[in-house]
């Protein structure tokens, strides 16, 4: 498996990263050795396998629906680039 | 006496009896970072001010008799887990300069017992590596060879410890993270079973992986860790709701007719002679404490690798998503919403990172889910199936935590595959959810450490680290060997 420089583009558009073309040749190269190295997986029937996402077994967890104490707006502002005093604050999208 | 040598369960013992104080003990790992962090770079923040407070609430909590195992005694926190007030990086410029306004359950919880945060330890960027090189701040050095790594990710973690630095620390293990620094560094790391600890304020790289632990110098410092790191937390949805043993009580315990199995892979795949030598020494010791050893396979083994930097890598493109620099973090101006995420990203996250995130966003993308995220998910169920067949037969299972010794720095960080295959007996174990526990098995001609590692069946960890105490005391590793001198 062979990832050519376009695809690391659009890949990269996908993740929202801007690679310099230094980057895209590095990470075509890396990305084609590494996804070439997954081939191996190719070898392992798994047909009629179910899918394992979680490796211990829980089951749907509820809780009471209770008022608790939270973060304040202002703890939960505090970190953010630019805010005012009611929310985070993005450039313009329309 | 020499306050920074103890162990941290007889520092605890020494501070409720009231021969020692917590500010004392604080002050003398304080004045020891300061004296040699400069060459091992073990912490990212040091927080004195924080440190001497929290020291000083530990003694007034002894006098009011409210003091436990390990109350007043330092510890050393990798900066993934948020730290209420105290910056926390993840070693990333994303994060630079990010103060959590809540603390870790983990670190909620080493408060409550009155242990004393000394500061935050260095790490790969978002936990991904092996080295510690991929911090975005410095690398840390090995103590035993400062021109090597301690491994990674939690390297920061594990030397700080051999540099008498801190008496604990906490490390998370999303492929051996905790592990491999631990066999690098010639410390004691467990990765409990998945759900046995809070992931809560653990900042995400691979949410169905990762899981925090204990680093010490003994295997019952870690023990005594682990009793204040364990147990159910409602605000993390994949914790567990089952009991916490006291997990010294069972050490000292004998553990004949344990059986132990070797599992064949282990012994092939790039293993240094080396390391194996000193691997099949600590194994005849099980051998001598009456464990019966039975060779068993895990044919998959070979197959860990691929699966997980499928897996683990989608799970981090979904989970890195949100740095996007809204709500916290680098932010970098630009005209259009879009150009602000791009280039925030970009400037953000450092060359491994944004390798993984590009790996994870392949294989989920259109048209390559079922081949890559689907087929590991699937070889997954294959592998956990291993495992459960190998503990019909065996009560533990035995072998090397990495393949070689601690590598020189800059050795590797040119070629990533290569640094993948280094986490090939450790990361199945994080596939499966177990819990596996690394102590010291011996020094290479080279004077390098090198690690056990013992692996057990889901929620096994008494067992494990009572098979560790007795094995450690076998192979002698402390009383043979000083800690490198700095």
């Amino acid at each position: 498996m062979s990832i050519s420089r376009q695809e690391v583009e659009h890949v990269a558009g996908l993740a929202r990263l801007t690679l310099t073309p230094d980057q895209v040749e590095t990470y075509a190269a890396h990305l084609s050795e590494i996804l070439k190295y997954m081939e191996k997986l190719d070898q392992v029937d798994t047909s009629g396998l179910d899918p394992t996402y979680h490796a211990v077994e829980t089951k749907n967890v509820f809780r009471e629906d209770k008022v608790v104490p939270g973060l304040t707006r202002e703890e939960a502002l505090a970190n953010a680039p630019q805010a005012d005093s009611r929310t985070a604050l993005v450039p313009k999208v329309i | 006496m020499d306050i920074i040598k103890l162990p941290a369960l007889e520092l605890g013992r020494l501070i409720a009896q009231g021969e020692l104080t917590s500010l004392e003990a604080t002050q003398a790992f304080l004045d020891r970072i300061k004296a040699v962090d400069e060459k091992v770079r073990a912490f990212l923040i040091v927080d004195e001010q924080g440190a001497l407070e929290q020291a000083r609430a530990a003694d007034r909590m002894l006098s009011r008799g409210e003091g436990r195992a390990l109350t007043g005694v330092p510890v050393a926190v990798k900066d993934v887990l948020t730290t209420a007030g105290l910056r926390t990086t993840c070693g990333s410029r994303m994060l630079h300069n990010f103060v959590p306004p809540y603390d870790a359950t983990v670190v909620a919880k080493l408060k409550e017992d009155g242990l004393v945060v000394l500061g935050k330890t260095n790490m790969d960027e978002f936990a991904m590596g092996s080295s510690t090189e991929h911090s975005a701040f410095f690398p840390t050095h090995n103590p035993w060879d400062l021109e090597r790594i301690p491994g990674g990710s939690s390297g920061g973690s594990a030397a700080s410890l051999v540099a008498l630095e801190a008496p604990l620390a906490i490390g998370t293990d999303t492929g051996g993270s905790i592990r491999q620094p631990a066999s690098h560094c010639g410390v004691v790391g467990l990765k409990p079973t998945y759900g046995r600890v809070s992931r809560y304020g653990l900042v995400a790289f691979g949410s169905s992986l990762d899981q925090a632990g204990p680093l010490a110098r003994t295997v019952k410092d870690a023990a005594g860790l682990l009793n204040v790191m364990a147990g159910y937390d409602d605000r993390d949805s994949t914790s567990i709701d089952c009991p916490v043993p006291d997990y010294t009580a069972a050490l000292g315990r004998e553990i004949k007719g344990l059986r132990v199995g070797l599992p064949k892979e282990f012994f092939s795949l790039g293993l240094d002679p080396e390391v194996e030598r000193i691997i099949r020494g600590a194994v005849a010791f099980l051998e001598s404490l009456g464990c019966e050893i039975v060779p068993v396979d895990l044919p998959l083994t070979e197959h860990g690798v691929a699966t997980y930097y499928i897996i683990a890598p989608a799970e981090a493109s979904s989970n890195l998503a949100r740095y996007d620099g809204v709500k916290y973090g680098l932010r970098e101006e630009a005209d259009s919403l879009k150009e602000m995420y791009l280039k925030t990203r970009s400037k953000g996250f450092g060359p491994e990172v944004i390798r993984r995130i590009m790996l994870g966003t392949y294989v989920l993308s259109s048209g390559y889910y079922e081949a890559y995220y689907k087929k590991a998910s699937q070889v997954r169920t294959l592998l956990i199936r291993d495992f459960n067949k190998a503990f019909e037969r065996v009560d533990l299972l035995a072998g090397p935590t990495a393949p070689t010794p601690a590598f020189k720095l800059g050795e590797m960080t040119d070629d990533p595959l290569q640094m993948y295959l280094s986490d090939v007996f450790t990361l199945t174990i994080n596939l499966a959810g177990l819990p596996g526990l690394t102590l010291p098995a011996g020094l290479t001609g080279q004077g390098l450490p090198v690690g056990l590692q013992l692996i057990g069946p889901h929620f096994s960890e008494e067992l494990l680290l009572q098979a560790g105490h007795l094995l450690e005391a076998e192979i002698g590793f402390n009383r043979d060997h000083k800690p490198p001198e700095l």
